[in-house]
């Protein structure tokens, strides 16, 4: 078409695209705008939900701790009288060796000086000594969390400069804490209890163990029950159900299914397997039930989407070397749609895994201060605890509610990689 | 022209392999092929010519029953093959598509190796006792298929990475793997270049020694190069039908005709 000039006709066509073809340009320039524009503002809210988070949540994964040479005064602490004994005083014995300035026989002063102890540190002692007895006597070096208010002070969340009287420690206790400080017994070490500690009241002990043993066991018990029935559902539907009108009720009530508000699936959970089976409540097995009513639709929806997928031309392959219809399904259909399961699959889950609605109306939200060893023991699941702790009014639990977020969102991310990572590892070209 | 019409005189010896009669496919409510009865040749080339559209492939496909796995389609009348109804109740369809192969338009082979693509029909069938049994099969096949040569050193790459005319050659020599008495090709190579098309061609010509092969082609070329008969679809109807020699230099239907010299189509 170069050489268009030879008709007067044709030049004329050429001038009108021409005078049209700006305004087409810039048409095209506006919607790569709005794109770009749309994009921004996404990634806009994603920072702000991440920064929001890192910001108030990295303090929770320090904690303070003050370390002391603890005398275990056989006076106090009896052989014979084990597990009881009088903990507390030793502790705060020790503490008093480091505050020389505090009156000993000044009962309020102790008190108040003591009340750097987290309210734990003397069971810890206590399990120590229980488990050897040979202590007794000896003087032992012994690291504690320290209570939260002077948590938040050694990370600078608490004000020095707020009247005494508005405060949650005074003067004498800031300048006890000063004073240890410079002495080198306060440190601020890696906390490992955010993941090793089951809840607590504390929240220097508080930590996510019971929460993601939760999480796992009810996500086991999802993925077990989900995944074979969704796919079993699925295969159905897409392979061998005859197309009618009972099979198009079927889909559609499917679809609708996974639209269904999450809170609903808890009403019914709470109806049905606590109320009519008498399930326990509170209790990860029927976390993972709940879940797995909800995860399904979603599995079954990215199993058909999946199977339909795979290109008709493998299954006339197969048909045509005289494959039954099962063999065809499951020898060639079902393997080729396997990524797209699993990708389906593995987002059902992660969904499943920040579900808080149902998991609060079973009562996975109550307070539990051990981790569980099945799926039959109580607990409470990652979003719930996070429920659970933004409601505790403790200042600790603040970062401690955007650390256990940072968790959360961390198996998020994981699964969704994970997700990625399959589908384009298995990804095939026809 | 000459070769072809010595090969014509040897097929009318030849036995019916397949006979179609009064044969209707609807789908839904378009009756696709009307009223056909053609007597298909053992050992013969058949080819299927007509335009698009006129249900040259549906009749095919419902030679090996490919049709029942489409829900709105119906097919009445009988085709046998020897003399058997294959629409009959105790003919498993399955069965039967071990004995009638299929190569189909787009080369599509399992995403598998080479060697699983050849072994999984004798697998299924359970035509091989042993390792060595199947071994020897797909070695057959492969042969058979022209493509022996050229994949042997390669057994185990996957079937998907060779060239398209490689893939066809190789699903042919799958659907040959299940020893089958009759092959359908559907325009086998209509998605091949030129120098693939003549090595199928090729390779087409030498499979009528022992199968009964039909096939369904666009090119008229294609037909007169390698069928001994032909029929010539038009509307549904099978309008013409007689040895490949005949169809192209002397057809007695004026829609052939006009086929033929380019005028329809």
């Amino acid at each position: 078409m170069t050489d268009i000039s030879s008709g007067s006709l044709l030049l004329t066509t050429t001038d009108k695209v021409r005078a049209s073809l700006a305004k087409r340009h810039r048409k095209q320039r506006i919607l790569q705008g709005f794109g770009i524009a749309a994009i921004s503002i996404a990634f806009l809210m994603l920072f702000i939900l991440l920064w929001s988070q890192i910001a108030t949540g990295y303090k929770a994964f320090m904690q303070t701790n003050i370390t002391l040479d603890i005398y275990v005064d056989p006076a106090e602490i009896n052989v014979d009288r084990l597990p009881r004994g009088d903990f507390d005083d030793v502790l705060t014995a020790a503490l008093l060796e480091k505050l020389p300035n505090v009156d000993a026989t000044d009962r309020a002063a102790v008190r108040e000086a003591s009340g750097i102890f987290s309210n734990g540190a003397q069971f810890d002692l206590r399990d120590r000594i229980v488990e050897d007895p040979s202590l007794i006597g000896q003087t032992i070096n012994m690291r504690m969390p320290v209570s939260d208010p002077y948590d938040q002070l050694y990370k600078e969340l608490l004000d020095r400069e707020t009247p005494e009287e508005l405060r949650r420690l005074n003067d004498l206790q800031i300048a006890n804490y000063d004073q240890l400080l410079d002495a080198g017994a306060i440190t601020s070490k890696l906390n490992t209890g955010l993941i090793t500690n089951a809840d607590s009241r504390f929240p220097e002990l508080a930590g996510l163990k019971g929460a993601l043993l939760g999480s796992f066991w009810a996500l086991l018990v999802c993925f077990l029950i989900a995944f074979p029935l969704g796919i079993g559902a699925a295969v159905y539907l897409e392979e061998f159900a005859p197309k009618n009108k009972i099979s198009d009720f079927i889909e559609v009530n499917i679809n609708n299914l996974a639209a269904v508000p999450s809170v609903v699936f808890g009403l019914l959970a709470l109806s049905v397997f606590i109320g009519l089976f008498g399930l326990p409540r509170s209790v990860p097995f029927v976390g993972g039930l709940t879940l797995a009513l909800m995860t399904m639709p979603t599995i079954i929806i990215a199993t058909r989407a999946a199977l339909k997928a795979v290109p008709p031309s493998i299954r006339e392959a197969a048909l045509g070397v005289g494959a039954s219809k099962q063999q065809v399904v499951f020898g060639h259909v079902v393997p080729l749609a396997m990524p797209g399961i699993l990708t389906g699959t593995i987002i059902g889950l992660a969904q499943a895994l920040g579900e808080t609605a149902p998991l609060l109306l079973i009562g996975m939200n109550a307070f539990i201060t051990s981790a569980p060893g099945s799926p039959f023991d109580s607990a409470t699941a990652l979003p719930t605890q996070i429920f659970i702790w933004a409601d505790s009014p403790e200042r600790g639990f603040v970062s401690r509610t955007s650390a256990a977020i940072l968790v959360l969102l961390t198996f998020l991310i994981m699964m969704n990689a994970i997700a990625i990572y399959l589908r384009s590892k298995f990804e095939r070209k026809w | 022209m000459d070769d072809l019409r010595t090969v014509s005189k040897d097929v009318d010896a030849n036995n019916t392999k397949i006979s179609a009669k009064n044969v209707q496919v609807y789908y839904g409510d378009t009756h696709a092929i009307k009223d056909v009865n053609v007597e298909i040749k053992e050992r013969t080339v058949t080819a299927f010519i007509g335009p698009s559209g006129c249900g040259k492939s549906t009749f095919l496909r419902s030679i090996n029953r490919m049709n029942d796995t489409i829900d709105i389609c119906r097919v009445e009348g009988d085709i046998l093959i020897d003399g058997k109804d294959i629409y009959d109740r105790d003919i498993d369809p399955v069965q039967l598509r071990a004995r009638v192969g299929m190569v189909f338009q787009k080369p599509n082979p399992f995403p598998k190796s080479i060697y699983d693509n050849i072994a999984y029909g004798p697998k299924i069938h359970g035509l091989a006792k042993s390792k060595a049994d199947m071994d020897e099969i797909v070695e057959k096949s492969l042969r058979r298929g022209a493509i022996w040569n050229e994949v042997k050193d390669r057994l185990h790459a996957p079937g998907t990475g060779l060239s398209g005319g490689q893939q066809q050659r190789l699903c042919i020599a799958r659907a040959i793997a299940t020893e089958p008495e009759v092959l359908l090709m559907d325009e086998p190579c209509s998605a091949l270049d030129p120098i693939a098309t003549s090595q199928v061609e090729e390779l087409i010509d030498q499979l009528r020694e022992n199968y009964t092969v039909v096939i369904v082609t666009h090119s008229m070329q294609q037909a007169a190069r390698v069928s001994q008969k032909t029929a010539f679809f038009h509307l549904g109807n099978l309008v013409e039908y007689g040895s490949t020699d005949d169809i192209f230099t002397n057809p007695k239907d004026p829609r052939t005709e006009s086929y033929i010299s380019g005028r329809i189509g």
